[in-house]
């Protein structure tokens, strides 16, 4: 039984598992199984009992959102798209399926459409992933070919469609509602929720928006059954999930390990720790939209509510780590560049709020800090920090950094304004 | 909307195939706006107020309605590129392994601000947002080619 | 209606709504940028932020934003807050980190959303020290200014442009903090209701250019309550003026008429107050065939002496003119001797539309066409002949998408949602017109067919609706057409409410027959079935009814010796029989205000007053009285057309004594006096003032003639007084001269007027509607169809009488064309942009050929332009090629450097 279903087919030194041989791993089995034996209520209940929440950094329970989807009545296409815009930040989890098993996602899409009721799936994925679409577009003709994909798949009622779709850029992309505008060709600025894409989503019909690792637990999930799944975590949270690190670290990279694996165990055990002369000072534990967590963090449990707890978020799960010879003020100040960089421009706070606090951090950072800029980053991070206060989650998260890095590295801050410049770049850190 | 079918298209027979060919799986014309801009750029290298205007007519829009959702786009190029360009990852793990120095190494080497294009027209300088391979940052792409683990001495290999 | 609780107080709300709209409407102010009455929410501003507590023990709550929160039952809110103030704060103060400080040069200045609402949140301390974003601005055309350093980004401009006018030359490009409103590259904004982005920008982006070239702020505005004469339509406006010159004219809220938008003709299309042809002193025409300046009275004692010379007098009207001039004219020549100044054609058109009026036709007023949901137009270019109907007819096609938006339990406020829900579903809409319609790109169904096809597939549904087998249907009858016919019925039947629409530009009294009896016919199957005739002209159906059923034709017939013409350039009615009618007569006398064709042949010229600058009362084309009035007094001889006539039967009546003679002989017409208070009327003793109270320099304005406060000129006619005493928040609607309240100094005071967002007005007169619907309906007898060749096409820019003589507006309109088929062309030998004249006419205006496939087989179209009179009336007419001809460049001349 292995522990490691999401990458038991990934040899980057082997090139992409083709359908021969995923199939020889068992691969698509599932989906037979499937069709032919279980109806889409089901299966939705085995991914609710799974307890599989969503691997594109906000959690949300995954059987939930799909059992939001309406009862099919035959009006229309129903649409199932997956998120393949991995733009966050330090995030290098889902390139490497879609790279290495495409047909991972294939299966998980056909068995997520079959539960939802999709006939027609998007995969939506950046355009500098030029390999993973090469890859993908090949393992769909190949799917086709054995017919997976198409109409009554392998006899049964069910039919699907599956494309690709190459976006033009732009982070915001990611965010789901900012997706579906975009894949309906048009400028990628985030709906208001409700109503929720379940219900009126792509072209206003029901849609499902997925992560790509989320959507690739689903056939080990349905081959497997939801007990096997849950008793992969090792604690509260089901599954596995792929962690990463990235910075300062002696073998930076990305590996599937059980969901509740702790950050220390990351650190040290698969990044190696850190590179000889860096001293470990905070780390982004999900992506550059979470909360600094410090050494005091180091044993909190790798796992959605225990993150909560320290006062960050699991995100996308791949951490950046900062180093005691890298400057924070640098650091947030070149998350908030992106940030306001990334805005889509729809909203206020967003919109003209990010690039004041990019403009101040650069100040700060280049030695031109002073006391009240802090006054008037803090009021800018209760402005724009919160849900709800923006028209997306994109700021909100764009202020998670700053927000904590005030709080743990406030005397950082202070050095830059009291010297009038920056105490790592002058070496005297 | 009131279109004028007199301007003669210039796009090319290719170039409509592959744009008609995407719309055949949309719900509307309208749909189709940014793969067919990205069509034409794959052939052109960026999109022109002319290419714009004939892609607009093919897709029964106006030129506002395609150049709003143009420019909304960062790999969609409404101005002049060079043969192949460099996106280079701005992002934060690149920026801590000093994806900086690389930058400046870039623009010394090629003698070229970002966002211009080398006086040979080969290449040109963007920033990109992570590229997904923060494992091995600095990171950059030239052209369809990804590079990473950047050294001052291997961007000077890769543009040698 | 819910109970919400706001800052401790229970308020019971209406249902359905958002917490914006239900603070607003009961009086409790909350700023906000991107919501707009009429275009809902969509959450982007972020500064309607109010705390909303989960329950009664929830004392942190959390910030949601008012415009985007549905108002429920037991809900609890705070504005006031102290989160609640900051956010808002905050929000302004971020809006601000880009926006210019150039308040003092701006003309939104004095009435900016902006300004006001950075007041009301009370956000004073700068602390952004950085650059602000610029941007380059863009020439629009001859209408409107662009100042894109003043944007706000809230996207209003852009929701009123596509969204809610269908227009394409106008979006947002770029993103982040740094996104743009424009167009592609310099150009006319081409949508006919751009004029409209003035107003709904809520800072000063877009400005209207024919109040910059003479800027005035909007507290030293002389304004009146105004009545827009561009059309039948009688959308509601405010003219303002200063120094004696009109200076723009902005949108009037009427709920049941024009709510919040005009077209740009009315916007616009006023400059012919101030056109340099303007008449503005008696004229008698002397032997050398110029005119002589002659004072008042002896103008009067010239005219009088040549009535009492002749035995046969006779007057004509003018349906561009108030009742009140007309009546007055008819008192002076009797009413066997006046005619309404309309030609036979017209005559009988709007005939049709009184009787479908005066019966129990569902006839809508123009906010109710918003729910129908189906809508059949025959014929009829609305959106060149009756604008703003148009953008009725546009928001009724979205009746389908709010049908399905409260299926998923959306609200119709919701407007992003609901317009990403529905997509391009919309309901139907069929258009059978001959020429290509602005309204094509909406509907479901575009029929071309010329109107007499357009008659017989009207009579074909009336047919198919009363099973009638007779003989028309049977000639008709091809398959396809009834598969045609079948697909209509199909498409009405199956409408909750279907609406048919037709106009007097069809020029077919026969179609409008046909349409009133195809209304009559659908009515049997739905009850909700509605018809929506458009009239031709600001008081059409107000003339039609006062003249004895006499026309222009049979009124010149008669051989009369002296022909009082009140305001009506013949030309364009007579079309090509102008020349030989003018040679008939005798005597002509007119009273008018522009020099056209018909006051360059007249022998006395009267100098008359614009609508703007006299009082009058107008019936629209859904039979609604309304009262424009006067703005400001005109200088020197000029005097309201009802003056001088009244003057040369040598008595003296205030309008109001007018309408009482009206009233008396028309008993239809004793609401006019319902449509607003007359002279006496006073409130707490005093008028009612066109000035605000801030209004400045009045003893300033005049001191380069005299150092002293010129004493304020008397309105003796009505309850208004040209000054800025008196009361005008109480004031009834019919005479406030303008929206402002404290706080509230931009158009957006105009919740503060409403008994509820979007409801009526508090001070609204009861809507007078001079027909009652109480005649069952008649069914006309078939007649004749007639079909003309040569068409004219309505244009919104030169097709009525008044608006080309406006400097801007006379750039929009379009170069003479001839429109034809290509078959047409080949067997003339013409190819595009040749030039042609049509040789049944003396003058020789070319025309440049455009080639029309769309166009129905043997038809050909010229524009309705003065300069192309003579084709006006011409059923068919032959064109000869130009030899040699360039078509000129046709290029707007304003200020292109800009
Ligand atoms: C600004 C922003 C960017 C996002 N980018 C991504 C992304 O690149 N990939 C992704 O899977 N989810 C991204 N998300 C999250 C998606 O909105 C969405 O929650 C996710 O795709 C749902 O999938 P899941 O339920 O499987 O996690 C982003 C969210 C925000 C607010
Ligand atoms: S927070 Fe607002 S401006 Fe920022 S990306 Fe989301 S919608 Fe756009
Ligand atoms: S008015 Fe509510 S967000 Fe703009």
């Amino acid at each position: 039984m292995t522990l490691t279903p999401l990458t038991q087919n990934i040899h980057p030194d082997r090139g992409p598992t083709g359908i021969v041989e995923y199939e020889g791993n068992g691969g698509y089995l599932a989906v037979r199984d499937t069709l032919a034996n279980l109806n889409p209520s089901e299966v939705l209940e085995l991914i609710k009992e799974a307890n599989l929440r969503g691997r594109g950094g906000a959690g949300f329970p995954t059987g939930m959102k799909w059992s939001f989807v309406p009862p099919d009545n035959h009006s229309g296409h129903r649409y199932l798209v997956a998120n393949a815009d991995e733009m966050e930040p330090g995030t290098f989890k889902d390139r490497l399926i879609l790279e290495f098993d495409p047909h991972q996602l294939i299966e998980g899409m056909i068995l997520s459409a079959y539960t939802i009721s999709a006939n027609i799936g998007y995969i939506f994925i950046r355009a500098e992933y030029h390999t993973a679409i090469r890859r993908l577009r090949q393992a769909i003709d190949e799917a086709k070919a054995r017919h997976y994909l198409g109409t009554r798949i392998l006899g049964s009622e069910f039919s699907f469609e599956l494309h690709v779709h190459v976006s033009a850029g732009r982070y915001i992309c990611g965010e789901e509602t900012a997706l579906l505008n975009s894949l309906e060709g048009k400028r990628a600025t985030p709906r208001a929720k409700p109503p929720f894409p379940q219900v009126s989503g792509l072209w206003g019909r029901p849609t499902i928006v997925n992560n790509v690792e989320t959507l690739c637990n689903i056939p080990h999930i349905v081959a497997r059954g939801a007990d096997w799944f849950k008793s992969l975590g090792k604690g509260v949270d089901a599954g596995t999930k792929l962690f990463g690190a990235s910075g300062r670290v002696k073998h930076p990279g990305c590996w599937e390990l059980p969901m509740g694996t702790s950050i220390r165990e990351i650190l040290e055990q698969h990044a190696g720790g850190m590179q000889d002369g860096y001293q470990f000072k905070g780390l982004l534990p999900g992506g550059a939209s979470t909360d600094f967590l410090v050494s005091e963090h180091l044993d909190v449990a790798m796992e959605y509510e225990s993150i909560m707890k320290a006062g960050s978020r699991m995100g996308t799960g791949t951490m950046i780590i900062l180093d005691d010879r890298t400057c924070p003020v640098g650091m947030i100040a070149n998350l908030e560049k992106f940030f306001a960089r990334e805005s889509c421009g729809f909203c206020t706070p967003c919109r003209e709020g990010l690039p004041w606090v990019q403009q101040l951090l650069e100040g700060i950072e280049a030695g031109r800090g002073s006391v009240q800029d802090i006054e008037i980053l803090e009021r800018q991070s209760r402005f724009i920090g919160a849900i709800g206060n923006t028209h997306c989650a994109h700021a909100p998260g764009a202020i998670e950094p700053l927000v904590s890095g005030l709080k743990y590295f406030r005397d950082d801050f202070d050095a830059h304004i009291r010297n009038q410049r920056c105490h790592f770049k002058s070496g005297d850190a | 909307m009131k279109l004028n079918q007199n301007i003669p298209s210039p796009l090319s027979e290719a170039e409509i195939s592959d744009i008609e060919a995407e719309i055949s799986h949309l719900p509307d014309r309208k749909s189709a706006a940014i793969d067919a801009l990205k069509i034409v750029q794959s052939y052109r290298g960026w999109i022109s107020d002319a290419s714009l205007g004939a892609i607009a007519n093919l897709l029964q829009m106006s030129n506002e309605e395609l150049d709003g959702i143009a420019t909304f786009y960062n790999l969609i190029y409404r101005r002049p590129v060079g043969e192949k360009v460099i996106l280079l990852c701005d992002s934060v793990t690149c920026w801590i392994m000093d994806g900086d120095k690389i930058c400046q190494k870039i623009k010394s080497h090629l003698n070229v601000e970002q966002g211009e294009t080398t006086a040979d027209n080969k290449f040109t300088l963007l920033p990109v947002t992570c590229l997904g391979d923060c494992d091995h940052a600095p990171v950059m792409m030239v052209g369809d080619e990804l590079h990473h683990d950047l050294t001052t001495t291997r961007v000077e290999e890769i543009f040698r | 209606m819910p109970i919400i609780t706001v800052d401790g107080y229970e308020l019971e709300v209406k249902a359905g709504t958002n917490l914006l709209d239900a603070l607003l409407s009961r009086n409790i102010d909350v700023p906000y940028f991107c919501w707009h009455p009429a275009m809902g929410s969509i959450g982007a501003c972020r500064q309607c932020a109010v705390v909303q507590y989960a329950n009664k023990d929830d004392d942190r709550g959390r910030i949601v934003m008012s415009c985007m929160t549905a108002v429920t039952e037991g809900a609890i809110f705070s504005v006031d807050t102290n989160n609640a103030v900051t956010f808002r704060e905050s929000v302004i103060e971020n809006l601000m980190l880009n926006h210019p400080h150039d308040c003092p040069v701006c003309e939104e200045g004095g009435e900016c959303h902006l300004q006001d609402m950075t007041v009301m949140v009370g956000h004073r301390n700068r602390q952004y020290t950085g650059r602000k974003t610029t941007f380059r601005n863009q020439y629009l055309g001859p209408f409107i200014g662009h100042e894109m350093n003043r944007c706000i980004t809230c996207y209003r401009c852009t929701r009123f442009y596509q969204d809610y006018a269908g227009g394409h030359d106008l979006n947002a490009f770029g993103s982040r903090d740094r996104v743009f409103f424009g167009r592609a590259e310099s150009g006319v904004l081409e949508n006919e209701f751009a004029g409209n982005l003035i107003e709904v920008c809520p800072t000063g982006v877009f400005t209207d250019k024919t109040l910059s070239k003479n800027y005035t702020r909007k507290w030293d505005l002389q304004s009146a309550p105004t009545v827009c004469t561009g059309c039948s339509l009688g959308c509601n406006t405010y003219t303002s003026e200063r120094y004696g010159e009109l200076r723009r004219v902005h949108n009037r809220y009427n709920q049941e008429v024009n709510g919040y938008f005009l077209c740009d003709r009315g916007r616009f299309g006023s400059g012919y107050v101030d056109s340099p042809k303007r008449i503005r002193q008696a004229g008698m025409l002397n032997a050398a065939g110029l005119y002589d300046v002659v004072s008042k009275d002896s103008a009067i004692e010239h005219v009088r002496s040549m009535l009492a010379n002749a035995s046969k007098i006779k007057g004509i009207g003018s349906p561009r003119a108030s009742l009140e001039s007309n009546q007055s004219l008819r008192d002076l020549v009797g009413e066997d001797n006046y005619c309404s100044g309309m030609t036979n054609t017209e005559r009988e058109m709007h005939a049709v539309i009184l009787d479908v009026l005066r019966s129990d036709l569902n006839s809508p007023s123009m906010s109710e066409v918003e729910n129908f949901d189906a809508v059949l137009v025959l014929g009829e270019d609305v959106t060149n002949h009756a604008p703003r109907l148009a953008l009725s007819i546009r928001q009724a096609t979205r009746n389908k998408s709010l049908k399905l938006a409260a299926e998923t339990q959306l609200s119709e406020w919701q407007d992003a949602a609901v317009r990403e829900l529905a997509q391009n579903q919309r309901s139907p809409l069929i258009v059978v017109t001959p020429m290509t319609d602005r309204l094509d790109e909406i509907a479901s169904q575009s029929l071309r067919m010329s109107f007499g096809d357009i008659t017989k597939l009207t009579q074909g549904l009336i047919d198919a609706l009363t099973s009638d087998v007779s003989g028309e249907k049977q000639r008709a009858g091809s398959s396809e057409s009834n598969e045609v016919v079948r697909g209509i019925i199909e498409t009405l039947l199956a409408a909750e409410r279907p609406l048919i629409v037709s106009g007097t530009s069809v020029g077919s009294p026969e179609l409008l027959k046909r349409a009133a009896n195809l209304a009559a016919a659908l009515k049997q199957h739905k009850k909700t079935a509605g018809i929506f005739l458009c009239a031709s002209e600001v008081n059409s159906l107000g003339v039609c009814l006062i003249d004895n059923h006499h026309s222009l034709e049979s009124i010149l017939d008669e051989a009369p010796e002296v022909v009082i013409v009140l305001e009506n350039d013949l030309s364009l009615r007579l079309g090509h029989r102008f020349d030989s009618w003018i040679a008939k007569m005798p005597r002509l006398i007119a009273v008018d205000h522009l020099d056209h064709l018909t006051t360059s042949k007249a022998d006395i010229v009267l100098p008359a007053a614009t609508d703007p600058e006299c009082e009058g009362s107008y019936i629209n084309t859904e039979g609604r009285a309304q009262r424009s009035m006067a703005v400001f007094k005109p200088a020197g001889n000029i005097a309201a057309s009802y003056h001088w006539l009244d003057a040369l039967r040598d008595v003296t009546r205030v309008p109001s004594e007018i309408r009482a003679a009206l009233a008396n002989q028309f008993s239809e017409l004793q609401v006019l006096d319902d449509a607003a208070p007359d002279e006496k009327f006073r409130d707490a003793g005093g008028k009612q003032p066109r000035m605000t109270h801030r209004s400045s320099g009045r003893t300033a304005m005049y001191a380069d003639i005299s150092v002293h406060e010129p004493k304020q000129p008397i309105d003796e006619d009505s309850a208004m007084a040209f000054s800025m005493e008196g009361n005008q928040n109480r004031s009834p609607s019919a005479l406030r001269a303008y929206t402002w309240t404290p706080g509230w100094n931009s158009n957006q005071s105009i919740h503060k007027f409403q008994i509820e967002v979007n409801g009526s007005d508090v001070a609204a007169n009861p809507p007078s509607f001079v027909f009652s619907d109480s005649e069952s309906f008649c069914h006309y007898p078939r007649g004749n169809i007639s079909n003309n060749v040569l068409i004219p096409q309505f244009h919104i820019f030169g097709s009525d009488e008044l608006s080309a003589f406006s400097d801007e507006l006379s750039q929009r309109v379009p170069l003479p064309y001839l429109r034809i088929r290509s078959e047409d062309a080949q067997r003339l030998g013409l190819t595009k942009d040749d030039g042609v004249m049509c040789d049944q006419v003396k003058k020789s205006t070319p025309l440049r050929i455009i080639i029309d496939d769309d166009l129905p087989v043997d038809c050909m179209v010229y524009p309705k332009i003065a300069e192309l009179f003579e084709l006006n009336g011409l059923d068919n007419a032959s064109f000869v090629r130009i030899d040699g001809w360039h078509s000129p460049p046709a290029i707007i001349t304003s200020d292109r450097t800009n």
